[in-house]
């Protein structure tokens, strides 16, 4: 049970039809019959002229969304506009870390209603998303360090989530590969939380997107907003590549891009769009279970169910809005991975890429309301809002279908920067570059 | 790698600055209100296309930059040395 059960309205049921659900069983038959069977996960709609939501956006929060407003809210007449194939942007691009050992108890408790939707999410689905809580391991190097981490876990199980802290020798063997002596920072512990873990992200994009199908929603591809229409203070559509499209409200969910759609309603924001990078090596034998972070750089890895090593560490630095990465930042990261693991040097990188995204001025996101009546706000995620897709989509949906926040993501608002109420995990003041 | 030419001291790699963030804000008088310092200190142009930024020499002379550089394509169209001499075109600079 999560604690706010009681403010989440009923759940209609939007459980695919049995003719299209997938089983072991339908896994089995079509097998033996050549993978005949199958049919589109969710179809391409092509736009209607109106809506009553038009949610802008097809990647994590923007389907999410649409799904949590039909399957919960009852309200079906959405459409999604993605201006390429829906799963391209950040929800495909991100290292698939989910967690929920946050420091600050409002964020802790988002964060782990989030975990708990992850939990039972497949099932909601009946879509494999290879949600696997192999646990989450942050390292600690100096006794300040180990002092915050003891903190943060003790915070999050006065709300009930858990964490504990790990000895040396019990990082060892959670991580043979670990030089708990390198000459830099010496590992002194770790603070581990058990369901943290990672999640097949291209799947969440797809699982998502084929039950809010079904559930009525129109996903419209290869759509793109290039306007939002107002009439005095209030929107009544958007402007697209496929023509124009009227809607009572319209929500933004375009992750890197939310300045460039807020700047067409004639609103500036407190963000600015920055690249993160991820990287994969070759694939090797099993060598790591855990999600493990360094804590003397930015560094965070995790071995995918393929046998490469996923990894990445903190922005380029400056803002842009080229999907790429330049080499500082490579080697940054490179060099913790070789720090930490010095049998890593030896591996072969294979991919790498980058994703643009919002960093908010507090390293927090926003989920809010804005100046203009019937524009609604799901941004700023900066490098955490994979994690989020849940209970983003369940909360944006309660803001939209409610026209008031969700108690849990009520803090998320926009009004918090001017009121001074900055939601700043970090405490790195309002620059988006140092979050 | 951006190669960023410094006035002072020639072209050198990006790892040598910090980046400070966009150049275009303008602190308001102290009078002007909440509303006037909420949006200086929060709110942001965020331009997909040309910024003028700040850069600091860190690495180097420590001194300030302003940088007119394009976030898409990350071209530099001029630098300038302090907040009061006028951008000069990148030839001219060299
Ligand atoms: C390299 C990297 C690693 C990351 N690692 C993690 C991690 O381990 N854990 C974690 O929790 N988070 C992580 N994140 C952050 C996370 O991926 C994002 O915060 C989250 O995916 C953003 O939400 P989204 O899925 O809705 O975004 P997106 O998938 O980017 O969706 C936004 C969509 O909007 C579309 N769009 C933009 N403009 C328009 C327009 N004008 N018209 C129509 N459509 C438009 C885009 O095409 C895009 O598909 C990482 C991010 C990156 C880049
Ligand atoms: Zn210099």
């Amino acid at each position: 049970m999560h604690p706010e059960s009681e403010s989440q309205p009923q759940t209609t049921d939007a459980a695919p039809s049995s003719s299209g659900r997938f089983s072991g069983w339908r896994l089995l038959v079509e097998g033996l019959t050549g993978q005949r069977g199958w049919s589109r996960a969710w179809a391409k709609a092509a736009p209607r002229p109106r809506y009553r939501v038009v949610i802008v956006g097809g990647g994590g929060h923007g389907l999410a969304s649409a799904y949590y407003l039909a399957s919960r809210y009852g309200i079906t007449d959405v459409a999604v506009l993605e201006q390429g194939p829906i799963g391209l942007g950040n929800v495909g691009r991100n290292t698939t870390i989910i967690r929920s050992n946050y420091f600050r108890a409002d964020n802790i408790r988002f964060y782990d209603y989030s975990l708990k939707l992850w939990e039972g999410l497949e099932q909601e689905l009946n879509f494999n998303a290879m949600v696997s809580q192999r646990g989450t391991l942050n390292l600690f190097h100096t006794e300040a360090q180990r002092d915050l981490f003891t903190r943060r876990a003790n915070l999050m199980r006065l709300l009930g989530v858990d964490a504990q802290s790990v000895s040396r020798e019990s990082v060892k063997a959670l991580v043979p590969l670990v030089d708990l002596d390198n000459g830099r920072y010496p590992v002194l512990g770790g603070f581990l939380q058990r369901r943290g873990g990672t999640v097949r992200h291209d799947a969440v994009a797809w699982g998502y997107a084929r039950a809010a199908a079904r559930a009525g929603v129109d996903i419209v591809e290869h759509c793109e907003v290039t306007g939002i229409r107002r009439e005095g203070s209030r929107v009544i559509g958007v402007e697209t590549t496929r023509g124009p499209i009227a809607a009572d409200t319209i929500c933004l969910a375009v992750a890197g891009h939310s300045s460039r759609l807020a700047a067409m309603a004639g609103l500036r924001l407190p963000i600015e769009s920055h690249v993160l990078q991820a990287f994969v090596t070759e694939s090797i034998k099993p060598v790591l279970d855990v999600v493990m972070t360094y804590g003397a750089g930015h560094f965070y890895v995790s071995q995918s169910n393929k046998g490469g090593l996923v990894y990445g560490g903190g922005i380029d630095g400056y803002n842009t809005y080229g999907q790429r990465g330049t080499l500082p930042m490579a080697e940054e990261v490179a060099a913790a991975a070789v720090t930490l693991m010095p049998g890593l040097a030896r591996l072969k990188v294979l991919r790498q890429w980058g994703g643009v995204m919002d960093m908010s001025m507090d390293g927090s996101p926003i989920i809010s309301k804005t100046a203009v009546q019937g524009l609604i706000l799901n941004g700023g995620w900066c490098y955490g809002g994979f994690k989020a897709i849940p209970a983003g989509g369940m909360t944006t949906a309660h803001l939209i279908a409610r026209g008031e926040p969700h108690p849990l993501a009520a803090h998320f608002n926009l009004e918090r920067f001017a009121a001074g109420r900055t939601i700043d995990e970090r405490g790195a003041g309002p620059f988006p570059f140092a979050h | 790698m951006l190669r960023i030419q410094c006035p002072w001291c020639g072209v050198r790699d990006e790892i040598e600055f910090r980046y400070r963030g966009d150049a275009s804000v303008v602190r308001p008088a102290a009078d002007a209100g909440i509303d006037a310092f909420a949006s200086y200190v929060y709110e942001r142009g965020n331009q997909c296309g040309w910024q003028a930024e700040w850069w600091l020499h860190v690495g180097g002379c420590r001194q300030l930059l302003t940088v007119e550089r394009h976030t898409l394509t990350h071209e530099i169209r001029s630098i300038r040395g302090t907040a009061d001499e006028p951008a000069q075109p990148l030839d001219a600079v060299r």
